[in-house]
């Protein structure tokens, strides 16, 4: 969305930038010359953004195959003395958490920035998790910004901490720090020579014994944060009535006690740097302080953190009531512990806890708005694209599973594709848990035979997963000769998170051809027979997956066709229409195929003339409803 | 307006439609152009995962001076731009007041739910009496017909852009829009989006 570009080279000129690209705008202010990620939202477009002024500032940039790796590849940078940047979900920083404990025991060199993206509310994930809790465990200290503007001014900041304490460092961003845009002042860019160094005698070893020295790094920068710009207090003096915020509900927090009118009561005390706290800062506050509100999301991080802080220290604090996520004070519709904050969630939680009243300027006319509508305002559920091989492959399984009989278990996984999950494909999926994850059960599944389980198991993965997470699994099915067949849904590109490419695509996050690594010969390597063919062939396909579930042991099926968002992109559509004579309507007896049971966005009903119509604004010329048509009354007129 | 001016010390402006419509390209290019003429802003996306068909809806908050949270508060839009009538409908309910202006494309997107024959889209001409029960003031243009007279259908994110533009409540005036158009396209595409602009402008000041 880069509108105004992060790379300009007018420092003090406020541009347009989103949470993604401020912090990759930092990144640059602050001289990063390697960064590698997997795609996850919300932080997906970090990655893009360098690597698309990678020429230009000197910086090196790689999708890598799984987050552990990124961060191991990232160090490397580091330890060469190179300022280095990796970028995850929280789901991913699970995955890079092992290599994460042990840098914090070895140190690093160049500065290390590992930017996580929470998700509070799961608005792209399938769980609410707080990276927090995992950069304790790995005692590395996080900062997390508040708008997007400071989202550039603590990445730019969280590489100096780095090389200060030599411990990467955290930057926590929520999605509404990543997805938002605003304002960004732009400052100095770098001048400084690139040049990597690692000599024979510098050693990155982890031992035990470090541990106490690790220890004092993380007091640093405990001590650094005591007065850091990155927190501020907003406010009456000594006062009785304060809240503790971070991130975005710092603003919500502010914006609520306006609206309450509360501004000369209760002051609000911004942290950024979440961990380590900076406990004196804290202390200042909390002495004066009767009651105490905690503003935060997805866990109750700083709230345990500030409550065990007043334990410490409670002859000096004295009597204290806290409000938040533990005593159920501070919740989102969702509860406490999910969904996330607003400024009218936190008006309303604060107006209770302070007993301020508060009533949002509503629509007096809304009973008889809805009245005239019969109160039918139908909701809009998530749904495949139009044209999504997905589709095609769904409906053919579907159909495979239901002609073989005997209740084949279809195990889902992360992508696009989870939406097997629901109506847009079928209900066909029954899990769906991390990356991977669905050949692992899978291949638990298939060893289940001794216990009388006859079922046929199927896990369905789309290629980004298969190379991120797939082999272990899958090398562990061939191992153990359990019974199951993993579908490869290859759309050839990670599309959920805005079509970033991988080993099978063959090209660099620059674009540059690097030679594809091919599933089937990984596949074919592990010993594991395997199918390719085109879901857009859906009779072909139902075939395919029937033939295959007969037979027994490990064994794979690649069901390749390009994203149809990816395939369409700079190119002219098929055109595909109904051919209104030859549909004959509800006098067909099917049910209304395409629109209704197929259930392809583009596939419209015409309700004047009763006969289908496909949506020419929403159709992706994919033709496979005119393949399922019975009346076959729905026409392709072919461009390419 | 003045009271919510008061209130909500930001204008907030809700656009808001289905994902695939280009409704946040239409967000961006409204904070981009409120920077360029000196004002702060936060833009706040809803939308989940990437796939189409879900409900999007961005708040674009624009003050003098300061940086406001990137979430506008229920009933504190001033200007709602909806890209598709049920979603323009459902975002006035939750984020409108009686004097909240509305600017609307006429054209349906229909949710899986109707497309399945489970629930009835409905009739557009009722959701336009709904809304003008709750508001004084909603534009109705054509948006997907005019952007297909400007040359493409996926252009009626530039008609609406310039409708929004033109219903005369933003604080800086169009030519910050078609500068940002002129930076953000070039070729055939800017040409396209100029004329998509102008024609939704030219149709609300008409």
């Amino acid at each position: 969305m880069s509108i105004f570009g992060v790379g300009l080279d007018q420092p003090g000129r406020s541009v347009l930038l989103t949470g993604n690209e401020a912090v990759a705008r930092g990144a640059i202010e602050a001289g990063v010359a390697f960064a590698a990620c997997y795609p996850g939202s919300p932080t997906a477009e970090v990655l893009p953004t360098l690597a698309q002024l990678g020429e230009k500032f000197n910086i090196y940039t790689e999708f890598s195959t799984n987050e552990k790796v990124a961060i191991e590849a990232a160090a490397a940078a580091s330890f060469a003395g190179l300022r280095s940047l990796t970028i995850c979900k929280v789901d991913g920083f699970n995955v890079a958490l092992d290599f994460a404990t042990a840098i914090s025991l070895s140190g690093n060199k160049g500065g290390m920035v590992i930017m996580v993206g929470d998700d509070p509310n799961a608005h792209s994930s399938i769980k609410e998790e707080d990276c927090r809790f995992l950069a304790r465990t790995a005692s590395l200290p996080l900062l997390e910004p508040a708008t997007v503007m400071e989202a550039k001014e603590i990445t730019k900041f969280a590489f100096e901490l780095s090389e200060k304490i030599m411990l990467p460092v955290v930057v926590r961003c929520t999605t509404r720090i990543c997805h938002a845009s605003g304002d960004v002042k732009l400052g100095e860019l770098p001048t400084a020579e690139k040049k990597a160094s690692l000599t024979r005698d510098q050693k990155f070893v982890t031992t035990p014994l470090f541990s106490q020295f690790m220890k004092s790094k993380i007091k640093n920068a405990a001590d650094m944060a005591e007065c850091s710009p990155f927190n501020y207090y907003t406010g009456p003096e000594n006062a009785e009535k304060i809240v503790i915020a971070c991130g975005p509900s710092y603003n919500y927090a502010l914006e609520a006690v306006e609206i309450l009118g509360l501004k000369d009561s209760v002051g609000v005390l911004k942290i950024s740097t979440t961990w380590p706290l900076p406990e004196n800062l804290i202390l200042r506050y909390l002495k004066s302080a009767r009651e105490v509100v905690f503003v935060e999301e997805i866990d109750s991080f700083l709230e345990d953190g500030v409550m065990t802080l007043a334990a410490k220290y409670w002859d000096e604090v004295g009597k204290v009531k806290f409000y938040g996520k533990n005593s159920g004070h501070v919740a989102s519709p969702k509860g406490p512990f999910a969904g996330e904050l607003d400024p009218d969630v936190v008006t309303g939680c604060l107006g209770k806890i302070f007993n301020a009243h508060y009533e949002s300027p509503g629509l007096p006319n809304i009973k008889e708005a809805r009245d005239l509508l019969n109160n039918n305002l139908p909701g809009r559920e998530l749904a495949l694209c139009a044209g999504c091989p997905h589709r095609a492959s769904y409906w053919a399984i579907k159909t495979a599973v239901e002609l073989d009989g005997r209740n084949a278990i279809v195990l889902g996984d992360i992508g696009c594709y989870s939406l097997g999950l629901v109506r847009t494909g079928y209900s066909l999926l029954q899990s769906v848990h991390c990356m991977g994850a669905g050949i692992g059960i899978a291949s638990g599944l298939g060893k289940l035979d001794r216990f009388q389980f006859k079922q046929p198991v199927i896990a369905v993965l789309g290629d980004s997963t298969f190379y991120h997470a797939a082999p272990q699994a899958l090398i562990n099915a061939r191992y153990n000769q359990s019974s199951m067949l993993c579908i490869i849904l290859d759309n050839e590109t990670t599309a959920m998170t805005g079509h970033q490419p991988h080993p099978g695509r063959g090209i660099s996050a620059t674009g540059q051809p690097l030679g594809k690594v091919e599933i089937e010969a990984i596949l074919a390597g592990m010993g594991i027979p395997v199918t390719v063919h085109d879901p857009y062939d859906v009779e072909g396909t139902t075939e395919v997956v029937y033939k295959i579930l007969q037979e027994t042991g490990p064994r794979a099926l690649v069901l390749r066709r390009a994203c149809a968002l990816m395939a369409v992109k700079g190119r002219k559509k098929n055109r595909v229409y109904v051919d209104q004579d030859k549909c004959i309507g509800d006098d067909c007896g099917c049910a209304r195929f395409c629109s209704r049971v197929f259930a392809c966005p583009a596939n419209i009903w015409d309700a004047q003339r009763g006969r289908a119509s496909i949506d020419e604004a929403v159709c992706n010329g994919c033709g496979v409803c005119a393949s399922l048509c019975p009346q076959q009354a729905i026409v392709v007129e072919r461009t390419v | 307006m003045s009271n919510m001016f008061v209130l909500f010390k930001p204008l907030n402006v809700i656009v808001t439609g289905v994902g695939g419509q280009g409704n946040v390209l239409a967000s961006q290019v409204l904070a981009a152009a409120a920077i360029e003429a000196g004002y702060r802003v936060s833009v706040g996306e809803t939308f989940g995962a990437s796939q189409r068909g879900g409900s999007v809806m961005s708040h674009v908050r624009i003050s003098r001076d300061r940086t406001c949270g990137p979430l506008i508060p229920k009933g504190g839009a001033h200007l709602i731009v909806g890209f598709e009538p049920l979603e323009t409908l459902r975002i006035l309910m939750d984020y409108g007041n009686p004097e909240t202006v509305v600017v609307m494309n006429d054209r349906p997107n229909y949710p899986i739910g109707c497309l399945l024959g489970e629930e009835k889209y409905p009739e557009p001409d009722l959701i336009i009496k709904a809304i003008n029960k709750l508001v004084v003031k909603i534009h109705v243009l054509p948006a997907t017909d005019l952007a297909r007279e400007a040359g493409n259908a996926m252009a009626a994110n530039m008609v609406l852009t310039g409708a929004l533009s033109g219903c005369s409540l933003l604080p800086f005036d169009s030519r910050f829009f078609t500068g940002v158009i002129d930076t953000l396209f070039s070729g055939d595409v800017r040409a396209l989006n100029m004329k998509a602009f102008e024609k939704g402008r030219e149709t609300v000041q008409g």
